[in-house]
């Protein structure tokens, strides 16, 4: 046999080029499914708003936004609740359901047994929940304009922005289910993202907090969500917009490469 | 013949042992989790959130500070999620994934000691996750009155008012199309969003109010500070808020007897 | 090893080992299996047949040895191997959200076969799976018989060379079982080899033209179904049953006849060429069992010669 460069040989054991087929199969699903249970996913981040906004809001009043303007407390919360949303359904999608699809439904198992690899599973199933991330952010953001949280037209970019925020979660969800053997473990992420959502300047800024547990939040990667949608939703830039931008770049990039590395003990035995 | 008369007079206790036990298998997450959310929840929100809040809140909160008034809706809150969880999958997975109830119905069991031994399981694990946050928002000086312990017991019956009728309907469900997940995006999230917990029920625009007042939750919470702050509110209206959650989980209670009994015999 | 019938054999595997830790489950397997053959895979649970299966697929990766699986490696080519297999597994993994006849587009569409081939293929494997009325229907309403014929139509889709099937019948009533056989018969006809892991002997004496007997993941035997007997059994046996507490001291009462005796704690077996003079021999020393029975020898007792009776789980 031609042995060929072993990075040509790990390649082809895992990919076909063929993810189109597992995007198909996740859209046809989800047609025969229950479509209310889909479209509900819309409605929890517009209820926080709703919620928080409304009634908080009328006790808050007016805050300083990204720029150091006023911004009423509904128009300071909204962006943070469109990147923590973007996250829950990345995490959700990559993990929960990767879980119960393999551990459960045994789908992998069947789709592994055809000319698909590894990686062509991965790439559908990260694009399945991509596509769902943008069809909710494209819904949140028309509901914050629609309630004139978003002035300014840059807000548009709210939507690609929550789509980026949403790869990173879930490029890295999947390598860590990876790691995962039982139901027990999968709740342990639910325990790591709950103070994230909290935390992460969601519903207040974040100055106060000491400087110490400032630092560490900005280390985590929803904050610099946050951050970022905040800034987009007003039209307002800083270099720091720059840092966001990148901090997810290399997120993605390593949860690809995490999860690539993965792939044989997430899918193959 | 000893066994029979036995599993008759103690049999629910038997079914809740089987439950504890299947509970026992998650005791770290569960543990890690009814310190972790509290702890979490009352510096994001009883700290954090505090400092924008006490700020300009104009005495919306009756004198107290934010955190005083947030503790005991967050218990109450903590109750309705666990009860929420607790009298949905496991129902399904008693009847259709793993048909966990058909075993011990199998034995001497009777159907409605299933139910009992369910409920009375959850009503052990809700008593001492509720003990468990009620302490944690002591130790963070949210509780000033004496009588607040006793918002313990009201969170468990807050818990089963919204879990029992839960019960029933969980056990009504023949063919999972994703109901579960329905129930807590448009049931359970809305109550703990528009049920005075972040904020008093006033402060709502008048047409979303009715939701607090059909929701066990607000129920509990208005109980719960009067408790554990000494929030002011006639005799009848606290007797008002109690009665609710006590009919409640009765009529829950018949509706999930009446519920299983039908999908046992059919 | 034998010699190559007609040129390459489609799978061949050398000292092919699988450790999980410090457990072989597969403990230096070789076997070469023809192009139109169909061979199987015997052996209690947790001989290594699933995983030698799996590793065949290339969805598991060997620890040590060599495998070509028409002529490729499936540890390195493993879609390539995979586009040339029909993978029947032990338990139905059908994709329980979509609809029946879906079930067969969509597993088409994962080895990027186009549409207008898929349609009528998956329309003409539901007539062979005699599931044309259910095409609409749920998976979730199958009962466990057509299911399994789906899972053997899905297998299918892609007109496989080779056919994978792991315990193809276990758990189905005799009627579905009998159905399975015909349509896998027809398959070996149209020339699809065939590799089949099984416990049930029966089976393997009807699909199988050649088989190895594997337990705790080394071969105890190789052959033909008959082959098999004939080195490993005789040709009848005589099983008598004289009540639990009689069996074992008629035993030395019975000593010397037929070939070989095997004490059981419900019956005593006979191992003979002739199993009616046998109970003669037997009736002439003056034992008067409660029931007799004289049968052919079959694969069943091979099984059992060479893997034990205890349990394996």
């Amino acid at each position: 046999m031609r042995r060929q460069p072993a990075t040509a040989r790990v390649f082809r054991a895992l990919y076909s080029g063929n993810a189109r087929a597992v995007i198909g199969r996740g859209l046809l699903a989800t047609r025969s499914s229950n479509w209310m249970v889909m479209v509900s996913g819309f409605f929890e981040p517009v209820l926080y708003l709703l919620s928080m906004g409304l009634g908080l809001g009328a006790l808050v009043g007016a805050v300083e936004g990204p720029a150091g303007q006023e911004i009423s407390y509904a128009a300071y919360i909204a962006p943070a609740l469109l990147a923590v949303s973007a996250m829950n359904g990345a995490v959700y999608d990559s993990t929960w359901n990767v879980f119960f699809k393999m551990t459960f439904a045994k789908l992998y198992e069947s789709m592994l047994s055809t000319s698909l690899g590894p990686l062509d599973v991965a790439i559908g199933e990260i694009f399945l929940a991509l596509l769902r991330g943008a069809l909710y952010a494209t819904g949140f953001t028309a509901v914050m304009m629609a309630m004139g949280l978003a002035t300014s037209p840059w807000a548009l970019l709210l939507i690609p922005a929550a789509v980026l925020i949403a790869f990173g979660f879930a490029s890295l969800g999947m390598g860590i289910t990876s790691f995962m053997k039982t139901f027990q473990q999968m709740d342990w992420i639910n325990f790591v993202m709950l103070p994230m959502f909290l935390f992460s300047a969601t519903f207040y800024p974040l100055d106060v907090y000491p400087q110490v547990v400032q630092w560490i939040i900005q280390a985590l990667p929803l904050w610099h969500g946050v951050e970022l949608l905040r800034q987009l939703s007003v039209g307002v830039f800083s270099p720091a917009t720059a840092v966001h931008i990148l901090y997810y770049l290399v997120m993605i990039l390593v949860g690809m490469v995490l999860t690539t590395r993965r792939l044989r003990q997430l899918f193959l035995s | 013949m000893v066994s029979a008369s036995r599993a008759r007079r103690f049999g629910s206790w038997y079914y809740a042992e089987h439950s504890l036990r299947v509970m026992n298998s998650y005791r770290w997450v569960l543990l890690a989790n009814s310190v972790g959310s509290p702890v979490v929840y009352l510096f994001a929100m009883g700290i954090g959130l505090a400092t924008l809040v006490d700020q300009n809140d104009g005495g919306a909160f009756g004198g107290v500070s934010y955190l005083a008034f947030l503790a005991p809706a967050l218990v109450m809150s903590a109750a309705v999620m666990t009860a929420a969880t607790e009298f949905t999958y496991p129902v399904m997975d008693g009847f259709k994934w793993r048909r966990v109830y058909y075993g011990p119905h199998a034995s001497p069991l009777g159907v409605h000691q299933i139910v009992n031994g369910h409920i009375l399981a959850v009503s052990i694990r809700l008593t001492a996750g509720s003990a468990a946050y009620f302490g944690i928002t002591a130790l963070f000086g949210a509780a000033p009155s004496a009588w607040g312990w006793l918002s313990v017991p009201i969170a468990v019956s807050c818990g089963l008012a919204f879990g029992l009728p839960l019960m029933a309907y969980a056990a009504s469900i023949r063919e999972d199309k994703g109901q579960f997940a329905l129930v807590m995006r448009f049931i359970v999230t809305p109550l703990f969003l528009f049920s005075g917990t972040f904020f008093p029920l006033e402060s709502l625009p008048g047409y979303l109010r009715w939701i607090g007042w059909i929701s066990p939750l607000w129920h509990g919470t208005e109980v719960g500070r009067t408790l554990s702050y000494g929030y002011s509110q006639p005799a009848w209206l606290i007797i008002t808020h109690m009665a609710f959650l006590a009919g409640l989980a009765g009529v829950g209670w018949i509706l999930a007897q009446r519920a299983y009994q039908r999908r046992f015999s059919g | 090893m034998r010699a190559a019938a007609n040129g390459q054999p489609v799978i061949s595997a050398q000292d092919l080992r699988k450790c999980y830790g410090d457990f072989a489950a597969v403990d230096g397997l070789s076997f070469e299996v023809q192009a139109g053959e169909s061979f199987g895979l015997l052996g209690p649970n947790g001989a290594g047949k699933s995983t030698t299966m799996r590793m065949i697929g290339g969805v598991s990766q060997r620890t040590s040895g060599t495998l070509a699986v028409m002529g490729l490696d499936p540890d390195d080519h493993g879609p390539e191997v995979r586009a040339h297999l029909g993978v029947v597994p032990q338990q139905d993994n059908l994709d329980e959200e979509l609809k029946v006849r879906d079930n067969l587009v969509v597993y088409g569409r994962y080895f990027g076969l186009p549409l207008s081939y898929l349609r009528p293929k998956a329309d003409e494997l539901l007539e062979f799976a005699q599931l044309s009325d259910k095409a609409n229907a749920k998976v979730d309403s199958l009962s466990g018989g057509m299911k399994r014929r789906l899972t053997i139509a899905r297998a299918l889709i892609n007109e496989p060379r080779m056919l994978l099937l792991d315990e193809p019948t276990t758990g189905l009533d005799p009627q579905a079982r009998h159905i399975l056989w015909d349509r896998l018969f027809r398959l070996k006809e149209s020339g699809v080899t065939l590799i089949l892991t099984t416990h049930h002997m029966d089976e393997a004496e009807q699909l199988c033209d050649r088989l190895i007997v594997v337990d705790k993941g080394r071969i105890m035997a190789e052959g033909s179904p008959a082959e098999l007997i004939r080195r490993y059994s005789t040709r009848e046996v005589l099983e008598l049953r004289f009540g639990s507490q009689r069996n074992t001291t008629a035993v030395d009462e019975l000593r010397g006849i037929g070939d070989r005796i095997e004490a059981l704690p419900d019956r005593v077996l006979i191992y003979a060429r002739d199993g009616e003079a046998a109970l003669e021999e037997a009736t002439l020393r003056g034992l008067h069992p409660v029931t007799s029975l004289v049968r052919r020898s079959s694969l069943e007792d091979v099984f059992l010669r060479l893997t034990g009776r205890s349990l394996v789980d």
